[in-house]
């Protein structure tokens, strides 16, 4: 990101600065965040059914005739020239269809980068894919084995020999520090933040903390492996993939074929697991370039390891966190600098010096963040990028400085939270971080927690409590459109190519049209998951919902429209504007008359029509450049460390969830707890292990990266404020990722809490906690 | 996975007769050779199964318990007279791996598991002279948070990963062994080999030579009195970073009997020998205990990765005697 | 001699290497069986032979000779809709992409069994007298072996626990 971003962006917002809200989306509060009927109540989800009878089609089980199946050979350097490449015997094997290499791969482009510019790209770095004999990353693809069978591809790739030239390559993150680079902006955000003398401050500071933290690299792990069936038909691509981007792989697959978007079909209606990962990476383009050599269909299934040489993860960072205050506890300076790696050619900001301006109010700030360029595999998005890794490290600095203030951790929060922006003074849309707080603190019975660390034992169990903020921003996507088909019954149909990674999206959707066009649930249904589908932006950045849910809004506005020319002068809604009716029973009505109303069905058999379609589309996100939209949790745990081993047992886990209003009792349960369990992962086991001398990952099974078991995981209660938001969509702010945040902080500071062990490096294994 | 010929055998002699000749490897549940297979670590021409093989498991006259090869870990770590004469192994089985995983794998194919080093793992893109003699090491200098603090050698510091192997080890267990060169029967301490400058040579299994029957000898107060902890990095389905099987007979306030092995210290299971001496006639306290696991770890050799073992170690064979010393300590 | 799958016979793979996985998968289109990890690592393709919970990934199907295979499609009854224990998924939300779920489901029936049958866990006190009920830290350990990565932990045992309950009654 550029200094011309910079410059867009903060004229963006000067400007917005003196546009009236009320002329910005989310101008009104939408009446669905108080009139609800459907939306806000526990319902099952529509797709349980076919997910718990194994009938849920996944990408790797779309049968197709002729198929040929795919292996993987990946680079064992980081950096240099393969010199031979002898892959006769793999040829030769029993059942091979083809072997791809630079040297007879076809010509593609470089997909375009995923960001903010493009909607219909989703690369995720900028190398060229097998195009030359260089090696940028350890794990690079050599070559692709087409076979008959899954058995002989995967024995065939064993056959193929490689020779490289290996030139030097930087992989180790404490050289790469030297020369990182500063980028002029992060995300939306301007890098550098200086607000006031922090230095200054700090050093005047009553109380003051200054410790560094460090996040490792890691990896999302989804059950199901990224996999895709691949067939060209003609000059047509029809790809069914695995993932949280259909039109982002739409556009890249396009670009990099040199085919119309039109001539590219992407279907994904189930996604086994995505959080972040599933998007393009290199073995859907490869896949595609071996199914064209071929003239067969192609099945890709990444075996685990592949999946770690190909699929980046959250990249490894480091942290200092400078916190001073008054005796009070009031900030009076942070100052939040790191590293993180970010290769070159990676595209993934990680966010982490965001969390720190938007929290807590602060006289001074000094933030900016470093990128250690390495010869690694591009870096992605995994669940609450940069607040994942941004909340470990202020929420544990918070803690060792109510520490040193000998406060309550929770009262230091009350004392310094935000009640607008902290560094633009922009207002919340919403904002009650004390409300979640205080909810979680009576759930956990926080008056329990003994504020000396190591007090509280049983038997050779020593017992603490810890509890840390989370956050995530609200995100719009702008162009994610949905049509509403109602038919002559009566019956409503939604349709967008929106994704199902386990959030409930249909579900949650349906909720909504049907409270949107005042019909009972039975009426509304809901198509998701290809790109024949009005446009959907990725499932990422907790937006989905909200921008989906903008969308079906427009979408609803423009019906009435085209309901009252159908109705034409003939109806109890003569000469209405749309303005002046809403849905209600079926129908339309006047808002201040309900015995002006007609039915959709007697509307459109008036008209003698079969059916009104209409598509509308979430426009720009402007409301996000003028208001400092944030959700906030408050994260509670109790846990036991044994003095004997350092072992950690999680005994009981709180998270208070002030993220507007709460469409699905049950799916939205789910969704937290799920954030919160990677939390957990992240606070204790889990941990990419990348082999600094080879670049090389060496975590690449399930059997090494630890994520948590059903043994790790207490019962977790999730609560939530549930105060809606005046400027978004059904009153609601995503919660996709939000849960992830602040646990391993609060983990941390639990583990404190219970042996005045002060661990700053995630995990938090064992080996760290000596209580010899 | 190379292409292999698979046969079933329905009895030991079948098994012996078609398990001659090069490359041929027996196969078990699977769980770890097929695995191993997939990742082309290891490769053979013809798998012969011996998981039909008799499953049973019996006592004997004098009063020990004898195990067929094919016998299930759930098997085991379900049987009465292990679950009560023999608990450190039923408590070992049931920390290991899977349920699932512990239906299939079989005892024989237990004892037989390789290493769970990741550069053992990556027949690709590391050095292992285990896997590929004389290549080099490269969990020397890399990950090596999981590997041996004793009996390791410059060619390699691997850990045997089996839990039931380290109790059998503490219960005195013998392997009984059957070849081209007829049967014989060895203590399974015997077994396993340190790695020397052979870190490929892992047993003392002859080619074509297949596990039987384990068999364990009569239980005594300290196999009855007998706890066996591990230590992992999350509380389930992972393997050790170390193991403590621990059996003791405290009589007068004096350790009468004790038994004592490690796991995820060594190559094989760990008999803590000198530990044991240390105690034997001693006061059964938590003193005593530190101070033999103390010595017992003496000759260790940490390396970067893996130096909080000996701690930890230590403290776990404490705690481990300490409980089974209950209020006799 | 065939494999039984669900009742029905199918023949054996001509290639030994094809997993019992595969040969769902891949061959017989029984796609119900997930494949996660393919080393033993997750418990997705968690399936039950002769009754008991096994991995397929780790099984080659030649194993699988003249036995009797369940997977996820063959767990209801004639004309049953769902298993009481796909009903209680459902109804506790113990899944969410629904990847793991069927390995979940699969898993859960013969720990059911083994519970009833008394074989001890790891967490279990008392190993001589066996299972102290089917205590939430029994159902813990004992579906330790598949992994859940969208975080459906708790529904998932609460389900489980309808299901035994409705077993006890």
């Amino acid at each position: 990101m550029s200094k011309l971003q910079n410059a867009l962006v903060g004229g963006v917002r000067t400007v917005l600065e003196h546009i009236p809200a009320a002329w910005l989306p989310g101008a009104s509060p939408d009446h669905l965040a108080e009139r609800r009927v459907a939306l806000g109540t526990q319902q099952p989800r529509i797709d349980g059914p076919e997910k718990v009878r194994g009938m849920a089609r996944f990408a790797a089980e779309v049968p197709m005739d002729e198929l040929l199946h795919a292996a993987f050979v990946h680079s064992t350097i980081a950096r240099g020239t393969i010199v031979e490449l002898d892959i006769a015997a793999a040829e030769a094997a029993p059942g091979v269809g083809l072997v791809m290499t630079h040297r007879n791969a076809p010509k593609m482009k470089v997909p375009p980068s995923i960001g903010l510019t493009s909607m219909k790209a989703a690369g995720n770095h900028t190398l060229p894919i097998m195009q030359d004999a260089e090696i940028r990353w350890n794990g690079q693809v050599v070559a692709v084995i087409l076979a008959e069978t899954r058995e002989q591809a995967d024995h065939a790739a064993s056959l193929v020999n490689v020779l490289y030239d290996a030139a030097p390559s930087r992989t180790r993150f404490e050289e790469g520090k030297a020369n990182a680079r500063t980028p002029h902006s992060i995300q939306m955000d301007q890098n550098r933040l200086e607000k006031g003398n922090a230095t200054k401050k700090l050093a005047q500071a009553a109380v003051s903390i200054d410790a560094t933290y460090s996040t490792p690299w890691e990896s999302h792990n989804p059950i199901e492996p990224h996999a895709a069936t691949i067939a060209w038909e003609g000059e047509k691509l029809i790809v069914h993939d695995a993932t949280q981007m259909i039109h982002g792989t739409v556009g890249s697959l396009a670009k990099v074929f040199g085919i119309k978007d039109d001539d590219v079909f992407v279907s994904s209606p189930f996604v086994g697991g995505g959080f972040g990962a599933k998007g393009l990476w290199d073995h859907q383009i490869l896949g595609a370039a071996a199914a064209k050599l071929t003239g067969r269909p192609v099945r890709i299934r990444l075996s685990r390891e592949s999946m770690h040489r190909l699929v980046g993860g959250r990249t490894q960072t480091e942290q200092r966190v400078a916190l001073g205050a008054d005796a009070d506890g009031k900030l009076k300076a942070l100052l939040h600098h790191g590293y993180a790696t970010k290769p070159r050619h990676s595209i993934t900001d990680e966010a982490f010096s965001q969390t720190g301006r938007s929290l807590y109010a602060c006289e001074s700030f000094d933030v900016v963040q470093h990128y250690v360029d390495l010869d690694l595999l591009a870096n992605s998005f995994m669940r609450a990028p940069g607040e994942a890794p941004g909340t470990f490290a202020i929420e544990c600095a918070m803690d060792e400085l109510a520490h040193a203030l000998n406060m309550d951790p929770v009262e230091l929060r009350r004392r310094n939270v935000a009640t607008c922006d902290p560094v633009s003074g922009a207002p919340h849309s919403q904002s009650d971080m004390m409300a979640a707080y205080d909810m979680g603190a009576e759930r956990i019975g926080w008056d329990r927690r003994s504020p000396e660390p190591r007090t509280r034992s049983e038997g050779e169990w020593l017992i603490g409590m810890g509890c840390a903020t989370g956050t995530f921003p609200f995100l719009r996507m702008p162009g994610t459109a949905a049509r509403i088909t109602v038919d002559a019954t009566g019956h409503a149909h939604v349709a967008s190519a929106a994704h199902e990674m386990g959030m409930g999206t249909a579900t949650v959707q349906r909720q909504h049209a049907a409270d949107r066009l005042g019909l009972p649930l039975d009426s509304v249904s809901v198509t998701i998951g290809d790109s024949t589908l009005p446009y959907g932006a990725l499932a990422g950045g907790s937006s989905q919902t909200a921008s989906l849910g903008a969308a079906i809004s427009a979408a609803s506005d423009k019906l009435a429209e085209q309901l009252l020319r159908l109705a034409g002068n003939d109806t109890p809604l003569a000469g209405l504007k749309p303005g002046e009716v809403e849905f209600a029973d079926g129908g339309l009505r006047k808002i201040d008359d309900p015995s002006r109303h007609e039915t959709f069905a007697s509307i459109l058999g008036r008209a003698s029509q079969a059916e009104v379609s209409v598509t509308g589309e979430s426009k720009a996100p402007m409301e996000m450049l003028k208001f400092s939209m944030h959700s906030t949790s408050a994260v509670f745990c109790e846990l036991r460390v044994s003095e004997v081993t350092g072992e950690i047992r999680i005994d009981r886990l709180v998270g208070a969830f002030d993220c507007g209003r709460i469409l699905n009792a049950q799916t939205a349960t789910s969704q937290f707890k799920g954030g919160m369990i990677m939390g957990l992962g992240m606070a204790l086991t889990e941990e990419t292990l990348l082999d600094e001398r080879s670049g090389r990952i060496m975590s690449t099974s399930l059997a090494e990266y630890h994520v948590p078991v059903h043994l790790d995981v207490p019962d977790i209660d999730v609560l939530w404020t549930d105060i809606p938001d005046p400027r978004t969509p059904m009153g609601a702010r995503g919660i996709g990722e939000i849960g992830t945040t602040g646990v391993a902080a609060a983990v941390a500071n639990a583990v404190f809490n219970a042996t005045g062990v002060r661990v700053r490096d995630l995990p938090i294994t064992l080996d760290k906690l000596d209580l010899g | 996975m190379t292409p292999f010929a698979y046969r079933s055998a329905a009895n030991c002699a079948e098994a012996l007769s078609l398990g001659t000749g090069g490359d041929v490897r027996f196969l078990g549940g699977g769980t770890n050779l097929v695995d191993l297979l997939r990742q082309n670590v290891e490769s053979a021409a013809q798998l012969v199964d011996v998981s039909r093989l008799s499953g049973s498991i019996d006592e004997t006259d004098n009063g020990s318990l004898l195990i067929g090869a094919s016998v299930t870990n759930s098997a085991l770590a379900a049987h009465p007279l292990v679950r009560s004469r023999y608990p450190m192994l039923s408590r070992a089985l049931l920390a290991g791996a899977s349920a699932q995983i512990r239906n299939m794998a079989t005892v024989g194919g237990n004892v037989m598991q390789r290493t769970r080093c990741v550069y053992f793992y990556d027949a690709d893109g590391a050095r292992c002279n285990k896997r590929q003699p004389g290549s080099g090491c490269d969990a020397i200098g890399g990950f090596n948070r999981y590997h041996a603090i004793l009996g390791a050698s410059q060619d390699c510091i691997a850990t045997h990963p089996s839990d039931m192997c380290v109790a059998l080890v503490a219960l005195d267990a013998l392997v009984h062994l059957d070849g081209p060169d007829g049967q014989r029967t060895m203590p399974l301490a015997g077994f396993h080999q340190l790695p020397g400058t052979h870190p490929e040579i892992e047993t003392v299994l002859q080619p074509g030579e297949l596990i039987t029957a384990i068999e364990l000898p009569p239980a005594t107060t300290a196999t009855t009195n007998s706890e066996y902890r591990k230590v992992r990095d999350r509380s389930s389905y992972a393997f050790a970073l170390i193991a403590v099987a621990g059996g003791l007979e405290v009589v007068d306030g004096k350790v009468a009997d004790v038994r004592i092995a490690l796991g995820g210290v060594a190559a094989k299971p760990w008999r803590a020998e000198r530990a044991e001496a240390a105690l034997r006639g001693s006061p059964a306290t938590r003193a005593n205990f530190m101070a033999a696991a103390a010595e017992e770890l003496a000759p260790a050799q940490p390396l970067d990765g893996n130096a909080f073992k000996i701690g930890l170690v230590q403290r776990t064979i404490a705690a481990v005697l300490t409980s089974l010393a209950g209020d006799q300590a | 001699m065939p494999i039984s799958i669900n009742g029905a016979d199918y023949p054996l793979p001509d290639d030994p290497r094809v997993s019992l996985l595969d040969l769902l998968r891949e061959r017989e289109g029984l796609t119900g069986t997930k494949l996660g990890c393919n080393q033993g690592a997750c418990g997705a393709c968690t399936v039950l032979l002769d009754g008991e919970r096994v991995l397929s990934c780790l099984t080659l199907a030649v194993q699988a000779e003249g036995r009797e295979v369940v997977t996820i499609e063959g767990l209801t009854g004639d004309g049953e809709e769902l298993h009481p224990l796909q009903q209680a998924f459902i109804d506790h939300d113990g899944f969410q992409c629904g990847y793991c779920t069927p390995g979940q489901i699969c898993s859960a029936i013969a720990m059911a069994q083994e519970l009833r049958r008394g074989d001890p866990s790891h967490v279990t006190a008392d190993l001589a007298s066996g299972p102290n009920g089917p205590t939430r830290e029994e159902i813990r350990e004992r579906m330790s072996g598949n992994l859940c990565r969208c975080g459906a932990h708790n529904g998932i045992v609460e389900a489980i626990e309808v299901l035994l309950a409705g077993e006890a009654a």
